[in-house]
């Protein structure tokens, strides 16, 4: 296990360094954050200037290079927005925001699938079933963007149960994490639904029923277990849908993490920013896949990793 | 039978039960029809009769584990009294498991694999007997060994999936028994086992009804497994029970036509004594009920003297990598020195048990699998030699059949293009020729031309195996090797399909390498034999030699095991064993050991063994 988990680290190392590779040369070649910090009516020798004090002038690779060896040494670089303060401190501030963010979606996806999808299953075809199916369907088809809108229009401007924006209340939280976490529940709704089905056709879901055990106990001891090991592959796969919702949803509710920094950063073209998001997103994204392949092994004993 | 039923009070009484299910066009339609029966204490009482024939639908009925949605069951069932089918779901489910328990074919998959087997048998104690925990697990541990599973208490904390198939139809019996059940039904519950491995089996459950006094519903298609342990036999057929009666009388008498002819086209271990060629099995049509073919001996007569195939210490190996750097950690012996020769039109039956590597010799055989080294000559060509062109065009002298005739034909295709596939692919005929040549290869094999145009899911899997042999025939191959090929069909469909291959061997002079874990059938085609064990040869010649004189301890216990269908020569009580077949995966850098092998008479030889056999000999 512990080879496993070594070995997995070992293969983020190439993963990085494409990524690395991708956001440089992609940001270098879509625009020059000199023209954007310096605005249209600057001198040819202040850019210039500027250009050979970011170390602009010399060949991509040449700064590619410069830029994993600071890289090595723990230097993200420094922002150009933020009063040139190191653009790894920049990022780390506001990944708290993120982090409570996507938990909390993460946590409603999970409230609400594991109910909605054990009852579609177990009223397959039936009334209870259609309503989970519609609305795990809705929750897919909606994208976040409108449903936050929406959500804000409803809970927070004409009924006034939550905060419309920001971070600052308890209950902030709760808009933003039901908007991120509605797409996810919806797939898990779905996928537990399917993967419960076909458990509970298993010989060892009749040998149970054999036994003379409840319907509940046979779900609860013998049918979810089973059917967790899809539920955990569409949360594994998902975690960047997560990332990326994010992004989305942290503008729509002002949500001061790591979402909204991204765009205001690519915006002003604050390249180690940018970069550092990117590199830090990738690393999270992996890792919840590393967690992920895990647990199957907690969850089925058949798993040994290793 | 209700006389019977007045004198002792039987545990379970059948009346009339008919079983419904509601199929695609809505309609419910009987598939169990007004079948009564009863079981008596301590009895045995066996439902024979082969798939589709209703007697799983009848145990799933009696037990009400069919889903109430799509299905009705009808008639009345009785255990002890009380009226089953009236009773309410919360009731039932107090009876399931603690007063008629149930065990099933498939012990892989009948354990639930992400739960320890001793809370899987706990679970049954706290649920009916209100047991604490502890007391729970002391008695889950006394079960695992009354069912004779060694180093129980290590084993509580077990996954299924680190247990054999006959360990598992263990911790599957235990369960059963947790709560001292009247009446045990046991669905084909040595059906996927191996045939050692059945016989423990059986010996352990029938053991256990002694010591227990339980009865016992015992279904099952096998003819030799009814004669082993039932005192009463259901006949089932098209979900009618046809007869019913004694064992001895229904084995020595049989009244109805279907029981006759089902007995009669089983296979039996030692009828082929003193007859020298394979000989064909009488048929029962299940269209025209009394039409029974005489059976003929077979004139085949492998005469050449140059072999078609001669294989020369093969050896198969798969490596069994782990840790960080993906090392080879082991090997599995999968073939191990293996050497015999087929002439051309002569059946060599390479017989073992489940990983005696006995499929890996067929598919090394064709290169399907590469084998590690050794040497394959077919009519004098070494085969390891060939690559690309000439090793596809060699494969056109050997084709296979295997047991799955389900899975071994694409849903998609149809028959015709199945069979028509390698007629293309080796260019043998063009245009209306292919056409041509399909429609005869399909008449050939007891299949009209007008099937080319179907699909496989039309067919039944006795036809879909004919289908698979004319894809295998489209070549002209000299030699086929069937892996299992009848394995997997009914009785009479088996006896029909062993029968056109051996009159495909005599027309067209094949020779077969015919792999199988069956002795019977086995003994009924082949004309030399090679008995396997952990990859090795242990035992191989002339079949009525091994059968009639066998040498090696392996093959004289495999024989043994061999469930007769013959009530009268019911074995003596066999010893309760409980060991496994043993595991080919060695270490690296292990050296099998040299083999030396004995003549017992002319081209018969037997592996010298050594220790761990003991003096069995």
């Amino acid at each position: 296990m512990i080879n496993y988990v070594i070995w997995r680290i070992l293969q983020m190392i190439p993963i990085l360094l494409g990524v690395t590779l991708i956001v440089f040369v992609l940001l270098r070649v879509s625009g020059d954050p000199v023209l954007l910090m310096l605005g249209e009516d600057a001198q040819p020798e202040q850019i210039e200037a500027l250009r050979l004090a970011l170390g602009l002038n010399k060949p991509l690779y040449q700064q590619y290079l410069m830029y994993m060896a600071d890289l090595l040494t723990g230097d993200f670089g420094n922002s150009l927005r933020y009063n040139g303060q190191p653009a790894l401190q920049v990022v780390l501030e506001r990944l708290p925001a993120t982090a409570s963010l996507a938990a909390t979606g993460l946590l409603f996806a999970v409230v609400i699938s594991l109910p909605a999808g054990i009852v579609a299953a177990l009223k397959q075809h039936r009334m209870a079933d259609h309503i989970a199916s519609s609305f795990s369907i809705l929750g897919q088809a909606m994208p976040n963007f409108w449903l936050g809108i929406m959500l804000i229009l409803i809970f927070a401007v004409t009924l006034g149960w939550f905060p419309v924006s920001g971070s600052d209340k308890p209950l902030s939280v709760v808009l933003p994490g039901l908007t991120l976490g509605s797409g996810l529940a919806a797939m898990l709704t779905r996928m537990l639904r399917s993967s419960l089905l076909e458990v509970m056709q298993q010989d060892y879901i009749r040998t149970a029923r054999a036994k003379g055990l409840s319907q509940s106990t046979i779900i609860v001891r013998h049918a979810l277990r089973n059917a967790a090991l899809s539920y955990l592959t569409v949360i594994g796969l998902e975690a960047s849908a997560l990332m990326a919702g994010a992004v989305v949803t942290e503008q729509v509710f002002a949500w001061p993490g790591i979402g909204l920094l991204a765009i205001q950063a690519i915006n002003s073209r604050d390249m180690a920013v940018v970069q550092t998001i990117v590199i830090l997103s990738s690393v999270i994204v992996m890792s919840m896949n590393l967690i992920v392949d895990i647990l199957y092994s907690v969850v089925d004993p058949r798993i040994q990793h290793g | 039978m209700s006389a019977k039923a007045e004198t002792a009070s039987p545990v379970l009484f059948v009346k009339n039960l008919s079983t419904s299910f509601r199929m695609q066009d809505g309609r419910f339609h009987k598939i169990v029809k007004d079948v009564s029966f009863d079981v008596g204490p301590r009895e045995t009482v066996a439902l024979v009769g082969e798939s589709g024939s209703g007697k799983s639908v009848t145990a799933l009925s009696i037990m009400r584990l069919l889903a109430a949605s799509n299905s009705r069951v009808e008639g009345s069932i009785q255990l002890g009294g009380t009226e089953l089918l009236a009773l309410p779901e919360a009731k039932m489910q107090a009876v399931r498991g603690n007063e008629i328990a149930m065990i099933f074919q498939e012990p892989m998959t009948s354990l639930n694999p992400v739960l320890p087997i001793g809370s899987q048998i706990a679970e049954v104690l706290t649920r009916h007997r209100a047991m604490s925990q502890s007391a729970a697990h002391a008695e889950t541990i006394r079960l695992l060994e009354k069912v004779r599973i060694p180093e129980a208490r290590s084993r509580f904390a077990e996954y299924p999936h680190r247990l054999s198939g006959g360990m598992r139809q263990r911790v599957m019996i235990a369960m059963a028994l947790a709560c001292r059940p009247k009446l045990l039904i046991a669905d084909e519950p040595t059906t996927a086992l191996d045939v050692t491995i059945q016989a423990q089996t059986l010996a352990l459950i029938k053991a256990l009804q002694d010591e227990d006094g339980m009865s016992v519903l015992f279904i099952t298609h096998d003819m030799g497994v009814v004669a082993e342990i039932a005192d009463r036999t259901v006949v089932m057929f098209k979900g009618e029970a046809v007869e019913v009666g004694r064992t001895e009388d229904i084995f020595n008498q049989p009244r109805h036509p279907y029981s006759r002819t089902l007995l009669s086209s089983v296979p039996k271990l030692g009828s082929m004594t003193g007859v020298p060629e394979p000989m064909r099995l009488p048929v029962f049509e299940t269209s025209r009920e009394n039409a029974e073919t005489v059976p003929k001996a077979r004139r085949s007569k492998p005469g050449a003297d140059q072999p078609l195939l001669s294989v020369r210490n093969l050896t198969t190996r798969f490596d069994i990598r782990s840790g960080l750097l993906r090392r080879v950690s082991g090997r599995v012996h999968a073939v191990e020195n293996v050497s015999f020769d087929i002439m051309p039109g002569e059946t060599l039956s390479l017989v073992g048990e489940s990983g005696c590597g006995k499929s890996t010799t067929g598919r090394s055989v064709t290169r399907l699998v590469e084998p590690t080294s050794g040497e394959i000559r077919l009519v004098g060509t070494d085969i390891m030699e060939l690559n690309g062109r000439a090793l596809r065009a060699m494969r056109r002298n050997v084709q296979m059949i295997f047991q799955d005739p389900f899975a071994s034909l694409d849903p998609r295709t149809t028959v015709g293009a199945a069979v028509a596939e390698p007629i293309l692919t080796h260019e043998l005929e063009t245009g209306p020729h292919v056409k041509e040549r399909v429609a005869d290869l399909l008449r050939r094999v007891g299949l009209g031309p007008d099937v080319a145009g179907r699909y496989p899911h039309e067919f039944s899997g006795g036809q879909r195996q004919r289908i698979c042999i004319a894809r295998a025939l489209a070549l002209d191959p000299k030699l086929i090797v069937a892996d299992e090929a009848v394995s997997a069909l009914d009785v009479s469909i088996k006896a029909q399909v062993m029968n056109l291959l051996l009159d495909l061997q005599e027309t067209l002079g094949l020779a077969y390498l015919f792999i199988s874990h069956d002795m019977a059938v086995v003994e009924r085609v082949s004309h030399r034999v090679a008995v396997m064990y952990l990859g090795e040869i242990v035992e191989i010649g002339p079949r009525s030699a091994v059968f009639e004189n066998p040498q090696h301890p392996y093959t004289r216990k495999l024989i043994a095991a061999v469930p007769i269908p013959d009530p009268a020569r019911r074995g003596v009580k066999r010893p309760l064993l409980s060991d496994e077949i043993r595991s080919p995966v060695r270490p690296t850098g292990y050296e099998p050991a040299i083999r030396v092998y004995r003549e017992v008479s002319p081209g018969h030889f037997v592996q010298q063994w050594g220790e761990e056999w003991g003096n069995a000999a």
